[in-house]
C-alpha cells in the first residue's frame, strides 16, 4: 500500500464533495443545527457552554455521517465505474482508504467551523480551553470511527439508501448502546459500556486520553476499513 | 503475449466460461465474438484482473493475472462494457484523474492527456461533464481513458456499442490505427466488425470456444472447401470432363434442365479452379451461362457455430 495511490482517489472524492451541493448542504445544516442548540442555551438559559452542544452533535453525527459516506462505494458499483477502479494498478484497500480520508476531511471541516462557538464561549466567560480541546479530540476520534463504519456500509450494497440505513443503524446502536446499561446483568455491563461510542467520547472529553479509548476507536477504524476492502472483492 | 489456458468461471450454478484456451500474439488484433451472454465480458474481465477465474489461468507476458495482478494491470488499457465514467467530472478532469491513477509521471501527464484527446478527437467537448456527452463521445472518452498510459495491451469490450454508423467507422479506423503498435482484443457481436478490423477471430458460445483462427479460416471454416457454382449449356454430360481438372475434388449436378446444367464444384481451400473450368468450357464447346465462386457469409458460419454448440 502506498500513499501515492491513495492520493488521487482522495483528491477526486474531496473535489466531488465540493463541486456538488453535498458539502455545502452538509456543512450548512450541521452548523445551523449545532448553532441552534448552542444559542438556545446561550440566550434562553444564559449559559455559554459547549457541554450542552456535544450530546446534540453525537446524535446529529449518526445522521450526517451516513449522509456523507453512503455514496462513496455504492455509487461506484452502481454506475459501473468500480470496474474501472478495480482494473487500475491500485489495491482495494487503497480505494477504501482514499474514500475514507475524503469523508473524514469533510467531517473535520464541519467540526472546524464549530470553533466559532468555542471562541464565543471563550470570549463570554472563563471557559476551560483544555476541556474544549479534549472535547474536539474526542469528536474527531468519534468521527473517525463513524466514517469508517459508513464506508463499510457503503461497500456492502450498490444502493445508496440501503447504505444510509445500514450505517445509521450501526452508528445509532454503537452510540446509544449504553442506554441498556441499567437493564443488563452486572457481568455484561462493562462489555456494553466498552462497546458504547458515547462512553469513550465522554472519557476523552473529560480530558483523559486513555489508551483503552484510543484502542476502541482505532479498532473500529481498522476493522471497518478491512471489512470494506474485503467486501470489494465481491466484484459483481 | 496473452495466454489463456483452460479458463473456467462459475457464477453460482451457471458456468459462464467453460474451459476456454487461446493465445494472442503481440501486435495482433483479435476479435472476440459470440452471441450475447456467451461469456465474452466475463473472459475479458478475467484478463483485466477484475474477476478471478474459478479454474485455469491467464498469463500476460508470462505473468499470471492472479499472482501478478498489479503488474498485469499496469500493462493493460481497458474499456469496460458500456464505457462507465464519472458523470459529474468534465472530460479533462476525468482524464487527468485516470492519468494520476495510472501513475503517469506528473511532468508527462498533460502531454499524454492531450495526446489521448487528439487521438480520440475529443477536442470539442473538453469542458463538458462526461454525463452530458452523447454516447459516441462517451465511448471515445472511455477509449481515451484506455490508451492514456500507452499500454501494450488494449482490451475493449464492445467498443462500437451504441454508436451511429459514422462513429462506428471512425472508432474502427481508430482501433486499426492503435493495433499497429499494440495488441488489441475487442469483443463484438457484430460480424462486419470482424471483417473490418481484426486479424484473428475467437468465437465463443455458451461459454465454450467454438472457433479460433484467421478471418479467412472463418469463411472456409465450415466445409473447409472452396466452392464454385457453374451454370452451363452442354450437349453431353460435362461432369467427367470437369472432374478431370486438376484440383477439382467433386462435381455435383444441382439441377439439370434439358441441356442446361447447374453444377457445384468443390476444390480444396484457397484453390481457384475457375480458369480451368473456363478453359474446359471452351475446349468442349459448352456455353458458360454463369460462374461464381461461392463465399460463405460470416453470418452463416457464425450462426452455424454458435447454435450447434448450444
Amino acid at each position: 500500500m502506498t500513499f501515492s495511490n491513495v492520493l488521487p482517489i482522495y483528491k477526486k472524492e474531496l473535489r466531488g464533495y465540493f463541486t456538488s451541493p453535498v458539502a455545502y448542504i452538509v456543512l450548512t445544516v450541521f452548523l445551523l443545527i449545532c448553532g441552534w442548540f448552542f444559542s438556545a442555551r446561550l440566550f434562553v438559559e444564559g449559559e455559554a457552554s459547549l457541554r450542552s452542544v456535544f450530546p446534540t452533535v453525537l446524535f446529529l453525527l449518526t445522521l450526517f455521517v451516513p449522509a456523507i459516506t453512503m455514496g462513496l462505494l455504492s455509487e461506484e458499483r452502481k454506475s459501473g465505474t468500480f470496474e474501472l477502479l478495480a482494473t487500475m494498478p491500485i489495491e482495494d484497500i487503497e480505494i477504501v482508504l482514499g474514500k475514507y480520508l475524503a469523508a473524514l476531511t469533510l467531517l473535520v471541516t464541519a467540526f472546524f467551523f464549530t470553533l466559532t462557538y468555542a471562541i464565543t464561549v471563550k470570549s463570554l466567560g472563563d471557559a476551560d480551553v483544555g476541556v474544549m480541546f479534549a472535547g474536539y479530540v474526542g469528536l474527531v476520534l468519534l468521527g473517525a470511527g463513524q466514517v469508517a463504519i459508513g464506508v463499510l456500509a457503503s461497500s456492502l450494497t450498490e444502493n445508496q439508501v440501503v447504505a444510509f440505513i445500514v450505517s445509521f443503524l450501526m452508528l445509532f446502536i454503537l452510540s446509544f448502546v449504553d442506554v441498556v446499561l441499567p437493564h443488563v446483568p452486572a457481568a455484561f455491563a462493562s462489555v456494553f459500556e466498552y462497546l458504547s461510542a458515547t462512553y469513550h467520547f465522554t472519557n476523552i472529553s473529560r480530558g483523559v486520553l486513555d489508551t483503552r479509548d484510543l484502542v476502541y476507536y482505532a479498532s473500529i477504524v481498522v476493522l471497518s476499513l478491512y471489512l470494506a476492502a474485503r467486501a470489494l472483492q465481491r466484484r459483481i | 503475449m496473452i495466454e489463456v489456458r483452460d479458463l473456467s468461471k462459475r457464477f453460482g450454478t451457471t458456468l459462464a466460461v467453460n474451459n476456454v484456451s487461446f493465445d494472442i500474439k503481440g501486435g495482433e488484433i483479435l476479435g472476440f465474438l459470440g452471441p450475447n451472454g456467451a461469456g465474452k465480458t466475463t473472459t475479458m474481465r478475467i484478463i483485466t484482473c477484475f474477476l478471478q477465474p474459478t479454474s485455469g489461468r491467464v498469463e500476460i507476458d508470462g505473468k499470471d493475472v492472479q499472482t501478478h495482478s498489479l503488474e498485469v494491470r499496469r500493462q493493460i488499457g481497458y474499456l469496460p462494457e458500456s464505457a462507465p465514467t464519472y458523470n459529474d467530472m468534465n472530460v479533462v478532469d476525468y482524464l487527468m484523474f485516470v492519468a494520476e491513477m495510472r501513475r503517469v509521471p506528473s511532468a508527462e501527464r498533460k502531454r499524454k492527456v492531450r495526446r489521448a484527446i487528439d487521438v480520440c478527437s475529443l477536442g470539442d467537448v473538453l469542458q463538458k461533464n462526461v454525463g452530458q456527452l452523447s454516447s459516441g463521445y462517451r465511448q471515445r472518452t472511455g477509449l481515451a481513458q484506455a490508451i492514456l498510459h500507452d499500454p501494450q495491451i488494449l482490451v475493449l469490450d464492445e467498443p462500437t456499442r451504441g454508436l451511429d454508423p459514422n462513429q462506428i467507422v471512425e472508432i474502427r479506423s481508430l482501433i486499426r490505427e492503435l493495433g499497429r503498435e499494440k495488441t488489441v482484443v475487442f469483443s463484438t457481436h457484430i460480424l462486419s466488425e470482424v471483417e473490418a478490423m481484426c486479424d484473428r477471430v475467437v468465437i465463443i458460445s455458451s461459454g465454450q470456444k467454438v472457433f479460433d483462427g484467421s478471418k479467412q479460416d472463418l469463411q472456409y471454416g465450415l466445409s473447409g472447401k472452396d466452392r464454385v457454382q457453374v451454370e452451363l449449356r452442354a450437349t453431353s454430360d460435362p461432369v467427367a470432363a470437369l472432374r478431370a481438372i486438376p484440383g477439382v475434388e467433386s462435381v455435383q449436378v444441382v439441377t439439370k434442365n434439358e441441356a442446361v446444367f447447374k453444377l457445384s464444384i468443390e476444390a480444396p481451400r484457397g484453390k481457384d479452379v475457375r480458369e480451368q473450368i473456363f478453359a474446359a468450357a471452351v475446349q468442349n464447346h459448352w456455353v458458360l451461362l454463369e460462374m461464381r465462386r461461392e463465399s460463405v457469409s460470416f453470418e452463416d458460419v457464425f450462426r452455424e457455430l454458435t447454435t450447434s454448440a448450444a
